[in-house]
């Protein structure tokens, strides 16, 4: 992309540019994030009017927020509950937090993936990091998981009311790493469906399957007696170590062990750093590939 | 303007350098790249990707105040040489220097984001143009204003017309403060009455703009708002100078390739 020079008097007016051929596929790095970091007001621009678009900010738009994931933590409970043969509202509570922490996931995924491939001309005409655009997907969905904080905390103070403690405050090490492991995805994503434009369509198999092997509708210690390589496998998911935490850190207030803050912050570095280095060095052909 | 590096010092006058430009480009010929279709062609052996040569060793500078003319065939890599400056698509090999913000209305006639409200749409462009968040809202006014649609910019988008989409369009490109204007086939829509608007416009920022850039198929309108043109040829420079000259070279090119064409509309 773009290698302006500014001055620092004039953050918006770059005033004088180079353009030059790419090194092994790659802008230079640097300029490419500063750029990123001046444009930042475009991609919040940007997800605040998807919002907008989606009725988000009207209050059935809002209410739907947290009706639909309840709904499905309400379908998903009587599923748990049938399978298991006996009711444990502690479930619902675990189900309705791992749901909609995961939701944050699964939109980012999901709009993530739409982002490039559904932003028209206006990706063709303008000269901007185009890493902007996944990463509004996941500012969008950071925002549709906001409104369902207050909803779990009401559930909290109903079914788990001896469970606060300050240790608490930690589970947001957990959500952090989700969030920017999201951004990786989105990254990731929204490249493959330039290439592949039925990407979206296996998208929500992809994702289902996902929060099945995830600790969304089940805890931790229901697969203690499962064989040592389903675990190990299920431990390599990198939600477990996340989603895990979070979980753990909220409901318990215990704090998890080293290995989950570990994995968890290998997995978010990892997806950011192959997910945006994928995105970045495949974002020349945006222009010509989407017309 | 103190902030400039050396080189603008040296030339204060140049507004785009473009040095033995070559771009070549991997694109597909399937209109809407699938997996499946992948496999399918993976099992037979079979790839769908080509390789474009788009421009091959462009060189040329433009100065400060001058309007651009481009003209060539289609696929002849005049849309590629003005997204090239725009920053769009770098280089394969050599460079481009360019001296200011550069403003492209490159492919017109549809929207942006189709689901998002005319007014939406500005101050996108805006700030993905790189404007900051003060500047796109104290222009906004300004611009839904330009447009004339009354009522419909505060509407989605995908309730426009073509002719109101290109109205948006074309008025998010000139507000934008540009120093180098980039417009491609923009005369092309709109009525009598915003292309005569449109064309005033144009001759405004032609004062005000470091350098224009006009693409297109008119040969007439590229002889009565350019002070230079240049000729491309299947991605080469064939000729750069006098409109007029240009133009009469290009239709001789053409009219002994291919007799009896129609001289307009090319």
């Amino acid at each position: 992309m773009t290698a302006p020079s500014r001055g620092r008097d004039q953050q918006f007016e770059p005033i004088y540019h180079h353009y030059g051929p790419h090194r092994v596929g790659l802008p230079p790095l640097v300029p490419y994030f500063r750029e990123l970091w001046h444009r930042r007001a475009f991609a919040a621009e940007m997800s605040k009017a998807t919002m907008r678009g989606a009725n988000t900010t009207t209050f059935f738009g809002q209410a739907w927020l947290i009706l639909n994931p309840l709904l499905l933590a309400g379908v998903y409970y009587l599923l748990v509950t049938i399978i298991r043969g006996r009711d444990e509202p502690g479930l619902f509570v675990h189900l309705t937090l791992g749901l909609f922490a995961f939701n944050i996931v699964s939109t980012s995924i999901n709009s993530g993936a739409n982002s490039v491939t559904g932003s028209g001309k206006l990706l063709i005409n303008t000269a901007f990091p185009r890493l902007l655009m996944p990463l509004a997907a996941v500012r969008t969905a950071f925002f549709r998981f906001l409104p369902t904080v207050p909803v779990y905390f009401v559930f909290h103070v109903i079914f788990l009311p001896q469970e606060w403690h300050p240790r608490m405050i930690l589970a947001l090490y957990f959500l952090g790493t989700l969030v920017f492991f999201s951004m990786g995805l989105a990254a990731f994503f929204a490249t493959l469906q330039v290439y592949f434009r039925d990407t979206s369509n296996f998208l929500p198999y992809f994702v289902r399957i996902w929060m099945y092997v995830s600790p969304v509708l089940w805890l931790p210690e229901m697969i203690e007696r499962m064989p040592r390589w389903i675990l190990t496998l299920i431990q390599i998911n990198p939600l477990y170590s996340m989603l895990g935490g979070y979980a753990e850190l909220i409901q318990e207030g215990t704090i998890p062990p080293l290995y989950m803050w570990l994995t968890a912050l290998a997995w978010a570095v990892g997806a950011v750093a192959i997910g945006f280095l994928y995105f970045i060095s495949r974002e020349r052909e945006f222009a010509v590939r989407l017309d | 303007m103190s902030s400039l590096s050396a080189s603008t010092d040296v030339e204060p006058t140049l507004a785009v350098r473009v040095a033995d430009l070559s771009i070549t480009y991997r694109t597909t010929f399937e209109r809407r790249p699938t997996l499946k279709q992948a496999l399918v062609r993976f099992g037979r052996g079979q790839r769908a990707v080509k390789e474009v040569e788009a421009l091959r060793n462009v060189s040329f500078e433009v100065y400060s105040r001058t309007a651009m003319g481009i003209i060539g065939a289609n696929g002849a890599g005049k849309s590629t040489l003005m997204r090239a400056i725009a920053g769009i698509l770098p280089p394969t090999s050599g460079s481009i220097e360019v001296w200011g913000r550069a403003s492209t209305l490159l492919a017109l006639g549809v929207g942006f984001n189709k689901n998002l409200s005319g007014r939406e749409n500005i101050i996108l462009g805006g700030l993905a143009a790189g404007l900051s968040k003060d500047e796109v809202e104290a222009r906004a006014a300004e611009v839904a204003e330009w447009t004339e649609l009354g009522d419909f910019i505060d509407m989605p988008m995908n309730t426009y017309s073509s002719g109101m989409s290109a109205r948006v369009g074309f008025s998010v490109a000139v507000h934008m403060k540009p120093d180098i204007l980039m417009i491609d086939e923009a005369l092309s829509t709109g009525d009598a009455h915003f292309r005569e608007k449109a064309t005033a416009k144009m001759a405004e920022l032609r004062e005000s703009a470091r350098a224009m850039f006009l693409v297109s198929h008119g040969l007439n309108s590229i002889k009565e708002m350019c002070t230079e043109a240049i000729w491309l040829d299947h991605g080469t420079l064939m000729m750069r100078g006098d409109p007029e000259e240009v133009v009469d070279a290009y239709i001789k090119f053409t009219k002994v390739k291919k007799k009896g064409s129609a001289v307009e509309d090319m």
